[in-house]
């Protein structure tokens, strides 16, 4: 049962809903941003130090789907340790895979986003996954106002 | 079971659908219902053989047109058994009819300090006009409280109906609970203290007889596509009263009887509020669509949906991790529910899986959220086509996603 949807429901999925990484508040945080989906109601709200153009931690709170929630924790160990630049880069990437602008199959070069890659499956669900992505986008450019996926 | 569902699903040709290669279970009815052949042939009938616009030409078609578009008008009236066809106006749906109210009726008799009242369980669309009126008029907008079943708390709602109070709006069957309003007696206490009531009859309308003269209400307002008719149209009901004092609210074609650049002069109820070519084709569906429900008998419909409700709820109770929001004692067929630890966006994704369709969100109404005190539910809502098996394919695979997700 539910054979075909494991592209998106896959075991690490599951992994990062059940116990999301980085899930906490962080006090010296330089950054803070809270994101919203309107159109279910998911809300996060991300923490980011950034020191010397180098996010040294990223952390976040809220409430949101298995989907959303499992790109947040991912994405918070998959962009510690790299520069603004970098960070930008890969939420591009991640983007034009998640939209399915991007229709590339070897996930290996992807890492751990390929995960997340089979959410362009299902055009409902993209809005899940990127929301934590866009928050952390605009904290980086240090957008104050709440981040809408809308 | 004396209803016989099975010959009634063989109206709807939608349902012979398969999803992910799964037989189709549509539980989001409340969102918008399938429609019966008998509608999706008027609608060919009319474009394929007697389609004009409607109160204009002197030619046969347009005659013929006007004919059934009016005939639709006097179809809606004997169903919700309005005293006359000048109350009846045709709108794009329940959100149209509610801001029609809110900018006419509202915006010319609402001053500073004055109050609209409301319920805390309402559909945004019978929150926002008014706040955009009393942003207008600088009236306030008052909400009076739900209980943790999801019903209105009548005291507060009494206290809360004063001498200030110039118009009553509550919904008739709330859309993310399920729970059906004492309207009647809403409108009692309303009328003793001279406060007019609209009701916001939405998700009313296809579960049971509505009667807007023994209710008594003021305005009553509701969408085609709810009822299995077409999308974009609507209807407003009003006392002739009520609405012959209200200014238009767009002007237009149609909705005029002499105009001068100088000065125009309106035409007679229902047209004054009905500017513009309306959704002809669509209303002429609506008509079928009532003149469909009838013949089952919405009091069957409603004792049918009745059962399938109690059957819904307790085989949900069979799930020890399933919370049912909205427990109101008088109910309509919608079960809204969480699941411990996992959203509703992911059931709604998994249940689509197994080719069940229900709604996943807010539903439009993120006070009650906040209220339940959850971001989002999810939502099966039954119309008298769906059967018991398919409640007992929603409950199987609750329990087979509950499994997956571990």
């Amino acid at each position: 049962m539910f054979d075909e949807i494991r592209d998106l429901y896959q075991e690490v999925v599951f992994d990062h809903n059940r116990n999301p990484r980085n899930f906490r508040v962080m006090e010296d945080a330089t950054r803070k941003i809270d994101g919203f989906n309107p159109l279910c109601g998911d809300r996060i709200t991300l923490y980011v130090k950034v020191n010397d153009n180098v996010i040294e931690d990223v952390s976040f709170q809220g409430s949101g789907c298995a989907i959303s929630t499992a790109s947040a924790s991912l994405m918070t160990e998959i962009v510690r340790g790299h520069t603004e630049e970098e960070t930008h880069g890969i939420f591009e990437l991640f983007h034009s895979i998640v939209t399915g602008e991007d229709q590339r199959t070897n996930f290996e070069e992807l890492g751990k986003l390929a995960v997340l890659a089979g959410v362009r499956a299902y055009p409902a669900r993209v809005k899940c996954a990127t929301l934590a992505w866009h928050s952390l986008e605009a904290a980086l450019k240090e957008d104050a106002e709440t981040v809408s996926t809308e | 079971m004396s209803f016989d569902v099975a010959k009634i699903r063989q109206d709807f040709p939608i349902l012979a659908e398969t999803i992910h290669g799964k037989p189709l279970v549509y539980l989001d009815n409340a969102a918008s219902t399938q429609k019966p052949r008998a509608v999706l042939d008027t609608l060919r009938q009319v474009y394929e053989h007697d389609y004009a616009n409607v109160h204009r030409g002197v030619h046969t078609l347009s005659q013929r047109a006007t004919d059934l578009f009016e005939g639709a008008r006097e179809k809606v009236r004997a169903f919700i058994n309005a005293r006359d066809l000048k109350e009846i106006i045709f709108v794009r749906g329940t959100t149209e009819a509610i801001n029609l109210v809110a900018q006419s009726y509202g915006r010319s008799k609402l001053q500073p300090g004055d109050e609209i009242l409301i319920s805390a369980m309402e559909h945004h669309s019978n929150i926002v006009p008014w706040q955009i009126v009393c942003q207008q008029t600088g009236a306030v907008l008052k909400v009076a409280p739900i209980n943790l079943a999801g019903e209105i708390i009548m005291e507060e709602f009494e206290a809360l109906l004063t001498e200030r109070t110039k118009l009553v709006s509550v919904v008739h069957m709330s859309n993310a609970l399920g729970t059906i309003n004492p309207v009647k007696r809403i409108v009692e206490l309303a009328h003793a203290k001279g406060v007019p009531v609209m009701l916001d009859g939405a998700q009313a309308i296809p579960h049971m007889a509505v009667d807007v003269q023994a209710l008594d209400c003021d305005f009553y307002a509701f969408s085609g596509h709810k009822l299995c008719g077409p999308s974009g149209i609507g209807v407003l009901y009003g006392k002739e009263a009520l609405l012959k004092a209200m200014p238009p609210w767009q002007g237009g074609g149609d909705m005029i009887r002499m105009v001068t650049f100088a000065k125009t002069e309106y035409n007679v109820l229902p047209y004054k509020f009905e500017a513009g070519t309306p959704a002809i084709a669509e209303a002429i569906g609506l008509g079928a669509a009532v003149d469909y429900l009838q013949a089952i008998g919405m009091d069957k419909i409603a004792s049918y949906e009745q059962q399938l409700l109690q059957y819904a709820t307790e085989r949900a109770l069979e799930i020890p991790s399933l919370k049912i929001i909205g427990t109101a004692s008088d109910k309509g067929a919608i079960l809204g529910f969480t699941l411990h630890h996992i959203h509703p966006h992911d059931i709604g994704t998994l249940l689509d899986q197994l080719g069940i369709a229900v709604r996943a969100g807010h539903h439009c109404a993120m006070p009650v959220m906040d209220f339940f005190g959850v971001p989002a539910t999810a939502r099966a809502s039954f119309s008298f086509y769906n059967t018991i098996e398919e409640v007992d394919s929603l409950i199987d695979g609750i329990k087979q996603l509950i499994e997956v997700f571990g």
